[in-house]
């Protein structure tokens, strides 16, 4: 049987489940009901600096009718005293001993000030540290947060303080804030940081109220920037998690705790999957409560299961030598899209989607013979005629069918004995047909197609063929030399 | 009287404020489909795939394009939801509650393949359309300006209503007469209230009547009238529907307890009609027999039977509407014929025979397989007759009874004629009387202004 029970940095760990440094782990009541839920650790929200934080505090944004795709606050730290903190960290690691406590710390940037509350809060209990260097909001117009992340200098001179001091592993959480996130990181490794956790949030405005013309969340009629997350951010904290995993720059990629839009199992392993070693959680547990770490959990190892991992490390980090740059991907690899007909609803999402979105290969004549002639004389499509496939375009099909004449059938005499309640067969002249030599092979539309399975990507490249790339190209000199180079362009559009 | 109701310029006289249905008839008819709430419609709006080049959009005679207007209300933006409805069909109030939807837009959604439920078109329409009835906005067009050419309309039925309103979008006088005292025809008086009660109807005409029709009731047009309206206008269009319904054809049918459906339903609508005897008979086996039976049960009958010369696999019904008749508690005699009407003064029974088929399929009674069923009403249902006598000669071109037209312009044979509706597809439903004048309103404007 697989196990969730890992080590991260030299801390042992239930799961890799952790909540992230938010109001989840606001205080040790809380944090205790968490470890109930099944949560394997938590980093409490960040203690040090005063703080007073404002009403309201957090906006979303809604979309397509599923609430909080993207969420973002502009809340501080933690606004409770100090030694209040400290006293529950104490008491939830003595009742809990086997769950993991991380304690956030920010304090003003002075040595003194760091070694203070690095003592402090490995005096309490803490097993281990995460220096919050990405807070977005508030704290970084006052030199903390962000403002430390953002500056590698800041960031290397910070851990190094707290290193003189911690016994425990110190973890460093890195800002999304920033053009290249490897050299906060790069900057964490030189002063012997144990890990680094990341991404924070993103700095973001989520809306503006059309009513009042002031953004959220508002506070008397004003806003501020604020940290992002949610689902929305996972793919831009993928890739830099991937990024920070595969930089080997001043030293190889430390332990890595995976953050940003994760609230699922199928996320955790993404992010373990590009080698983080632990996951934590905030938004999906605000959303949800924290009773959505039981499916995560059980997902997880039923998937480890399936896949044959018993481990968290049997699977940390094989996906990353599938990212490649892009000069590095093979070039005479060859997909194009297959439409299942007796899969296919006939929405023709794919067809709009493949004409204005893509490379216009995809046509509704499968019912037509090829000498039609398609609404050429109605001078508002004269344009279209320039299409570069010579075939009608959406707008042209769209006109004539509002031309078409149809009345209600009445049954028995117009539904030809099938009566209203027929079988509801797509008609052949409603299910696209792919021109495969036009398609490049791009996916739009498999992804916009809402029935699984219905359009998938078929391989159509010669096997025979070696794998060719951009750099092996550059490096044989067999690359355009210009805009100009009559070898310019992809060979599919010749 | 042929006094218009209303012109150009002043305020127009309110129908809606006219309605007569009374209040205890209307609570009898509480809606079929109720409205949806606002965060169930978005709900469903954001169900819907926005597929391209619908089929639901192909489905519907008037072709409104619906994912465009769903997608609307998704966004919040139901001002330009109503605007996409009416600008493909002036009556969409009505047709989002009175169209058969399953066999329609909703019966063409792509959903049935997907995941068995398709969207609820017309609740969203209907959500769509009452949003802007409740604004008290006026209809998001404006009349064209004035060509000086003038059209008469005979009917004023949902056909001649949207013939009207293409004509006023062009700058066209439209001058509608009607033999009732309140506009909108069979949409007005011949719907079920449960689908479409005779008050909304009203209340769409009043914004159609915003855009300039003009309206002259109690009018019956004759040869003589139509001899001098086709004097007097630039074209005639016909969407006076059919005449009246069949009758059997046997002794007592004057008898008290004798009725036809489309005279029982506008009964009830109007306040003429508000209770039901005990036993009520309805003959034949349509949507409009089966509405009025439904009526005959909401109004206190007791045992309502529908009585239908062949099985249920022959009846002309929608499917779903029979299922309707069931839930209400509608029995049904199949294979039987009306052989009399018994009664003394006033209908007492109905003598009925068993029918069976012969070889060449004709229908013919069993043998001593007469009975009598007893009832205090009949209701026949039995099909509408044409009304084209006032067309003496051969003003326009007739088969079967029904006006030929070219079905793209609504022109009949007589160039200065067009028409629409029931008259001249034999009778379909409210949808195709209005896209049969929305066709027609666009070929006259096309016509005049080539003349």
């Amino acid at each position: 049987m697989p196990t969730l029970e890992t080590t991260f940095a030299g801390i042992k760990c239930l799961n890799p489940f952790w909540l992230a440094s938010a109001p989840p782990t606001n205080c040790g009541e809380q944090i205790m009901r968490a470890f109930d839920a099944g949560w394997g650790g938590a980093v409490w929200k960040t203690i040090g600096a005063p703080v007073t934080n404002v009403s309201s505090r957090y906006s979303s944004i809604d979309w397509a009718g599923q609430k909080m795709m993207g969420f973002n606050n502009i809340e501080l730290i933690s606004d409770r005293p100090t030694q209040t903190n400290l006293d529950e960290i104490r008491e939830v690691k003595r009742r809990y001993p086997k769950h993991v406590v991380i304690a956030s710390l920010m304090v003003e940037s002075n040595r003194e000030s760091w070694h203070d509350i690095v003592d402090r809060a490995e005096d309490a209990g803490a097993d281990g540290l995460e220096l919050n260097f990405g807070c977005p909001h508030g704290m970084s117009e006052r030199g903390m947060g962000s403002a430390v992340g953002q500056v590698p200098e800041y960031c290397q001179q910070i851990t190094e303080w707290v290193k003189e001091k911690a016994r425990t592993p110190v973890i460093v959480k890195l800002t999304p804030n920033i053009s290249d996130i490897r050299i906060p990181a790069r900057a964490a490794k030189r002063a012997k940081a144990d890990a680094v956790s990341a991404i924070n949030t993103i700095n973001s405005i989520t809306g503006i109220n059309l009513d009042t013309l002031e953004p959220n969340p508002m506070v008397d009629g004003k806003s501020s920037h604020g940290g992002y997350c949610g689902p929305a951010v996972k793919p831009i904290a993928l890739n830099m998690v991937q990024q920070v995993n595969s930089d080997y720059i001043d030293g190889d990629p430390i332990p890595m705790s995976g953050i940003g839009g994760i609230g699922t199992w199928q996320d955790a392993a993404e992010f373990i999957l590009l080698g983080s070693g632990t996951v934590q959680v905030c938004t999906a547990a605000m959303h949800y409560g924290y009773r959505i770490v039981e499916d995560m959990a059980d997902g997880l190892l039923n998937w480890m299961r399936q896949k044959g991992y018993n481990t968290i490390d049997d699977f940390r980090g094989l996906s990353l030598p599938n990212v490649r740059e892009w000069k590095n991907l093979n070039l005479n690899y060859r997909v194009v899209a297959e439409i299942h007909a007796d899969k296919c609803i006939g929405c023709q999402l794919c067809y709009t989607a493949c004409w204005d979105g893509a490379h216009q290969c995809i046509h509704m004549d499968r019912t037509e013979g090829k000498a039609i002639t398609f609404a050429g004389t109605d001078p508002r499509y004269a344009m279209h005629q320039a299409n570069p496939h010579g075939m009608p375009t959406p707008d042209q099909r769209f006109a004539q069918s509002i031309m078409t004449i149809s009345t209600t059938p009445i049954p028995k005499l117009d539904l030809d004995g099938l009566g209203e309640l027929g079988p509801y067969a797509t008609p052949l002249t409603r299910i696209p047909r792919v021109d495969e030599d036009e398609c490049v092979g791009c996916n739009l539309c498999s992804l916009v197609c809402p029935v699984p399975d219905c359009i998938t990507m078929e391989r159509r490249d010669d096997p025979s063929i070696a794998p060719n790339t951009w750099a092996e190209r550059v490096a044989a000199g067999a690359v355009p030399t210009g805009a100009s180079d009559p070898n310019h362009g992809n060979p599919n559009h010749s | 009287m042929s006094e218009p109701a209303n012109s150009l310029g002043h305020s127009p006289v309110s129908f809606y404020a006219q309605s007569p249905t009374p209040g205890d008839v209307s609570a009898r008819f509480p809606d079929l489909h109720p409205a949806f709430e606002k965060t169930a419609a978005i709900a469903e709006a954001h169900r819907c795939l926005y597929c391209f080049d619908a089929p639901c959009m192909s489905a519907c005679p008037t072709h409104i394009d619906v994912p465009k207007f769903i997608k609307k209300i998704a966004t919040g933006n139901l001002e330009g939801s109503a605007k996409t409805i009416l600008d493909a069909n002036i009556l969409g109030a009505s047709c989002s509650r009175a169209c058969p939807v399953d066999v329609l837009c909703e019966g063409a959604c792509v959903m049935h393949r997907y995941n068995k439920q398709p969207i609820e078109i017309g609740r969203l329409q209907r959500f769509a359309m009452d949003a802007l009835h409740e604004s008290g906005a006026p209809l998001p067009f404006n009349p064209g300006p004035d060509t000086g050419k003038r059209v008469a309309l005979i009917g004023g039925g949902p056909a001649s209503l949207a013939c009207a309103a293409e004509l006023r979008r062009r700058g066209i006088a439209a001058d509608i007469y009607d033999a009732r005292p309140l506009p909108g025809g069979l949409n007005t008086y011949g719907i079920a209230e449960y689908k479409l009660p005779l008050a909304e109807s009203l209340r769409e005409i009043d914004l159609l009547s915003q855009l300039g029709v003009t309206f002259h009731f109690n009018t019956t047009v004759d040869a003589a009238k139509l001899a001098s309206l086709e004097a007097e206008y630039d074209a005639v269009f016909l969407g006076m529907g059919l005449g009246a319904i069949h009758k059997l054809g046997l002794a007592g049918e004057d008898l008290p307890g004798v009725t036809n459906a489309l005279d029982y339903i506008a009964g009830y609508k109007s306040g003429a009609i508000t209770t039901a005897p005990a036993k009520v008979a309805v003959i034949g086996a349509g949507n409009t027999a089966i509405d009025a039976a439904n009526a005959a049960v909401r109004l206190g009958a007791t045992e309502v039977t529908m009585v239908y010369r062949r099985g249920p696999e022959q009846m002309s019904a929608f499917s779903f509407e029979y299922e309707h008749a069931k839930q209400e508690g509608v029995k049904f005699l199949w294979h039987v014929v009306t052989a009399g009407l018994e009664g003394n003064g006033k209908l007492e029974a109905l003598k009925l025979a068993k029918l069976e088929a012969t070889a060449d399929g004709s229908l013919v009674p069993v043998q001593g397989s007469e009975f009598t069923l007893p009832v205090d009403l009949i209701i026949l249902a039995i099909g509408q007759a044409t009304h084209t006598e006032f067309l003496s000669g051969d003003k326009v071109k007739l088969e079967r009874g029904r006006i030929l037209i070219d079905r793209a312009t609504g022109q009949t044979s007589n160039p200065k004629y067009f028409a629409g509706g029931d008259c001249t597809n034999g009778g379909r439903e409210v949808v195709d009387a209005v896209a049969d004048g929305k066709r027609a309103g666009i070929g006259i404007a096309a016509a005049l202004e080539a003349n």
